[in-house]
């Protein structure tokens, strides 16, 4: 083959792929501003004839999805500040500072990373039952608090700081505190982003702890009022169109703005894992 | 020792989450598995019984448990490959010299992968009806006649594994992505000049450097593919004919439909030990593959 031929296969593949990765998205996008029926019509259709936001009216209005969205930011806010705060302390710690028994530790939690988090979930669901935290914002983040993927990848990223700038501010009298705060935070600023974005699109997507874990529907993240509403509207095609773009709209655009960030992370995970 | 100290106060509450929230469930998880925890325990613990291994053997014996079982290691064997070579696929093209825009073709078919599982399993629903659904019309312009997808239980794993691949191949992808722009470029310069074909610098250099990231995107997926849930949840609801009930929709309808704890317990320690064990598995046959170049 030479080059034109093969290089007009090679990118034709790929807009082919792209389209069938896109499709189903783009899809959703049309259909959310359809009038109803409209999206299951044969030959079908895929530009809205009357483009209408009543969907996401009727969307707001009655289903409550306001309240859904609402609760989804809030727990992903939530739990993605407070175990960066737990993760990043602990990263450190395991990176730079010295007590007893931390390569065991972390060799342990290591080898626990094999473990599904679903073993534990019946056990949790009966712990946080006793701690009064089933049916509560809390009983999706405590368990959400600290992360052994978490602490890994800041420890990773933490190795690189160099042991002579700690040990100088040390001299300087700087308490162990001072030196997180002023010198190792901003220095790890790149996997800080890095572990927030992770965190917020894993929270913002989780499914089957929230599931289990709430029960009352005022509590109910996006994925969950979803799953549950495709099950009463099924022949709102467009309906539950607008609900899927609500859902999957924030997390699609967060990602865009720090991909690079994300794509880092994945490859920490992964690839040095 | 002030500093040990301070060290503690760094790492304390995370590790004190991790042990009160994972490590201690994952324990009880197994001691309650050998338990007749059920919706009466739940209410009085003085009706809690010991009972050994007796949930295991029972669900050993459970038509439903060897189908769910079934249907997940059905899922796992066709899927992982058939992810796995898509992925390989698109980190090809997307690392071929002749590709134009590979930032802009990366996010694109990187896109699926953050989107919310269940909100895009709703899109696939419609996208598979049977009447309506887009799928079917496509096939339709190729002479196949329609299928009922979800429907139909030969069709509503194969349906399932569709989905999953489309939503999943960019995370390999990406990593193997990288892999590939790893591998010295000496080496196939030095292959050309061997005289090696395409195909030939693909098998004899690309493969050969790629097969540890393989490995490890292999065992990862495998263990990710075996926790099939929210597919099944809002696609088919395990339907039809149990054809597509998950081990993990099994121990979900078990523990938290019918609330027979004990039971749920014993299912997600066996999901654990087949995960483990396929691990082990893989990471010897790894093993016995480098010894082989």
């Amino acid at each position: 083959m030479t080059a034109r031929p093969a290089a007009l296969v090679v990118n034709g593949l790929l807009i082919g792929a792209s389209i069938v990765a896109l499709f189903p998205l783009l899809w959703m996008l049309s259909a959310s501003f359809m009038s109803p029926g409209e999206s299951s019509g044969y030959p079908p259709v895929l530009v809205p004839g009357h483009p209408t936001i009543d969907n996401y009216r009727e969307l707001f209005a009655r289903a409550g999805v306001a309240r859904y969205l609402a609760n989804s930011v809030f727990l992903a806010v939530a739990a993605t500040f407070l175990s960066l705060v737990f993760n990043v302390m602990a990263g450190y710690a395991f990176a730079k500072l010295r007590f007893a028994g931390r390569e065991r530790i972390f060799k342990t939690m290591l080898g626990a990373l094999v473990i599904p988090g679903q073993v534990a979930m019946v056990p949790l669901f009966l712990l946080l039952k006793q701690l009064g935290l089933v049916n509560s914002y809390g009983g999706v983040i405590v368990p959400a608090l600290a992360s052994i993927f978490g602490i890994f990848l800041v420890r990773q990223y933490a190795l690189s700081i160099p042991d002579d700038l700690l040990e100088a501010a040390r001299i300087d009298g700087a308490s162990e505190w001072r030196i997180f705060g002023l010198i190792v935070v901003p220095l790890l600023r790149p996997i800080i982003v890095t572990l927030a974005v992770f965190t917020l699109l894993g929270t913002w997507n989780d499914f089957m702890w929230p599931l289990i874990v709430l029960t009352d529907k005022e509590l109910y993240t996006l994925p969950v009022a979803l799953a549950s509403l495709s099950r009463e509207h099924v022949q709102d095609n467009e309906l539950m169109m607008a609900g899927s773009v609500v859902t999957i709209a924030p997390v699609l655009i967060v990602f865009l703005v720090l991909q690079r960030y994300y794509i880092q992370g994945l490859m920490m995970g992964s690839v040095k894992g | 020792m002030k500093r040990q100290h301070v060290a503690w106060c760094f790492v304390g509450p995370a590790l004190v989450v991790i042990a009160v929230f994972f490590a201690l469930p994952v324990l009880a998880a197994f001691a309650m598995s050998l338990t007749d925890f059920d919706i009466y325990a739940l209410a009085d613990l003085r009706n809690l019984r010991v009972v050994g291994i007796g949930n295991y053997v029972e669900l050993l014996q459970r038509p439903l448990f060897w189908q769910a079982l079934g249907n997940t290691l059905y899922f796992v064997a066709l899927g992982v490959p058939l992810s796995l070579g898509v992925s390989l696929g698109a980190a090809l093209l997307l690392n071929s010299r002749l590709t134009r825009f590979q930032s802009f073709f990366r996010t694109a078919l990187f896109a699926p992968v953050v989107t919310t599982v269940v909100a895009v399993a709703v899109i696939w629903r419609y996208l598979l009806a049977t009447r309506s659904g887009f799928i079917n019309y496509v096939l339709g312009l190729f002479g196949i006649s329609p299928i009922d997808w979800l429907g139909n239980p030969h069709f509503a794993m194969p349906a399932i594994i569709l989905f999953a691949v489309w939503k999943n191949f960019g995370y390999n992808m990406v990593i193997l992505l990288a892999g590939l722009q790893n591998i010295p470029r000496d080496l196939y310069e030095a292959a050309r000049i061997d005289g090696a074909s395409s195909f030939a610098q693909f098998r004899f250099v690309t493969l050969p450097m790629l097969a540890p990231i393989v490995t490890i995107v292999g065992i990862l997926t495998v263990a990710g593919y075996f926790q099939l849930f929210a597919e099944p949840y809002v696609m088919t609801q395990g339907g039809p004919l149990q054809s597509t009930v998950s081990v993990l929709y099994f121990m979900y309808e078990e523990g938290f439909k019918w609330w027979n704890l004990g039971n749920a317990s014993a299912v997600a320690f066996m999901l654990f030990l087949l995960i483990f064990a396929v691990t082990l598995l893989q990471m010897r046959g790894a093993g016995r593959g480098s010894a082989w170049q």
